[in-house]
């Protein structure tokens, strides 16, 4: 995308910072028409996402440097819904976007749902090398028809629509 | 800087039952501190151990981890786990990862009690 952000966050690797992101992200989408429980699960899906570059990209060093832009997405005829675009850029290791995958929901182990659960919330998730170090992730959610979904219209639970299982 | 790591986990014991409960945001900053609290308790082999989450508002993926690995360790043990008081906001993470069928979850603390 190339016009410039409405909001761009700088950030160190520093888990100490996920909370003021979570809440910028879930004030944002709240005034882009989402519901409470949308917001929460928006951020939750960023929140993810920082978390596992901080852990994976960055193995934990805490001064790596974290890019959080964030678009307002109008409605238009693709899209009736209007919606949210965010994007984090890092310059941690990269790795090959096919290799970041969902793991087997099956297996009761810690670890690994990151990605699962960031795939679960988002309508778009793209995994990209930059051009220079480091990786780029587009996150994509609009804001749910109420027509089409009535009932849990932009949630995950047991009882909403399921989505797709990711990468099958 | 603040040290925003700083979560407060009390424990205490209820009869054969090691009751934990976390105060505030459980996230990839916090839930190390949850998850020495839990190994602590732990450590003396409870026959009942409650993870009260009443207090909690928000918990990412490394809070749920951090309780997975209670759970195993509750299963070696022959410890019963339960976790009680979650929020919607909480429940939802645990849909999501298809992991609230896997624990036992109590409405209240006084039903985790006999759940």
């Amino acid at each position: 995308m190339t016009t410039p952000p409405d909001i761009r966050v700088h950030l160190v690797s520093d888990p100490t910072y996920l909370s003021g992101v979570r809440d910028l992200i879930a004030a944002v989408a709240r005034r882009l028409s989402f519901s409470d429980d949308a917001c929460g699960q928006i951020a939750l899906a960023v929140d993810e996402a920082l978390a596992n570059v901080i852990r994976h990209g960055y193995d934990r060093r805490k001064d790596g440097p974290i890019t959080v832009s964030i678009w307002p997405l109008p409605g238009d005829n693709g899209h009736p819904r209007p919606g949210i675009r965010i994007v984090v850029e890092d310059e941690a290791r990269q790795v090959d976007p096919g290799q970041i995958k969902s793991r087997d929901l099956d297996q009761v182990r810690p670890g690994g749902l990151g990605v699962h659960i960031i795939r679960q919330i988002m309508d778009e998730v793209v995994y990209e090398k930059r051009t220079g170090p480091g990786m780029r992730l587009t996150l994509v959610k609009r804001v749910p028809d109420p027509a089409a979904r009535p009932t849990c219209a932009d949630c995950t639970c047991s009882s909403a629509p399921s989505k797709p299982a990711p990468n099958t | 800087m603040p040290d925003d790591s700083a979560i407060n986990v009390t424990s205490e014991t209820i009869g054969n039952a090691a009751v934990v409960t976390p105060h505030g945001d459980v996230d990839l900053a916090r839930s190390p501190v949850l998850r020495n609290s839990l190994r602590q308790v732990q450590n003396a082999k409870p026959g009942r151990l409650i993870v009260d989450l009443t207090m909690v508002d928000y918990m990412d993926s490394s809070g749920v981890a951090t309780l997975v690995e209670a759970l195993q360790i509750a299963r070696k043990n022959n410890t019963r786990m339960v976790l009680c008081g979650m929020k919607d906001r909480v429940r939802s993470i645990f849909e999501i990862a298809r992991l609230d069928t896997v624990f036992s979850i109590a409405t209240s603390r006084e039903s985790a009690m006999t759940a």
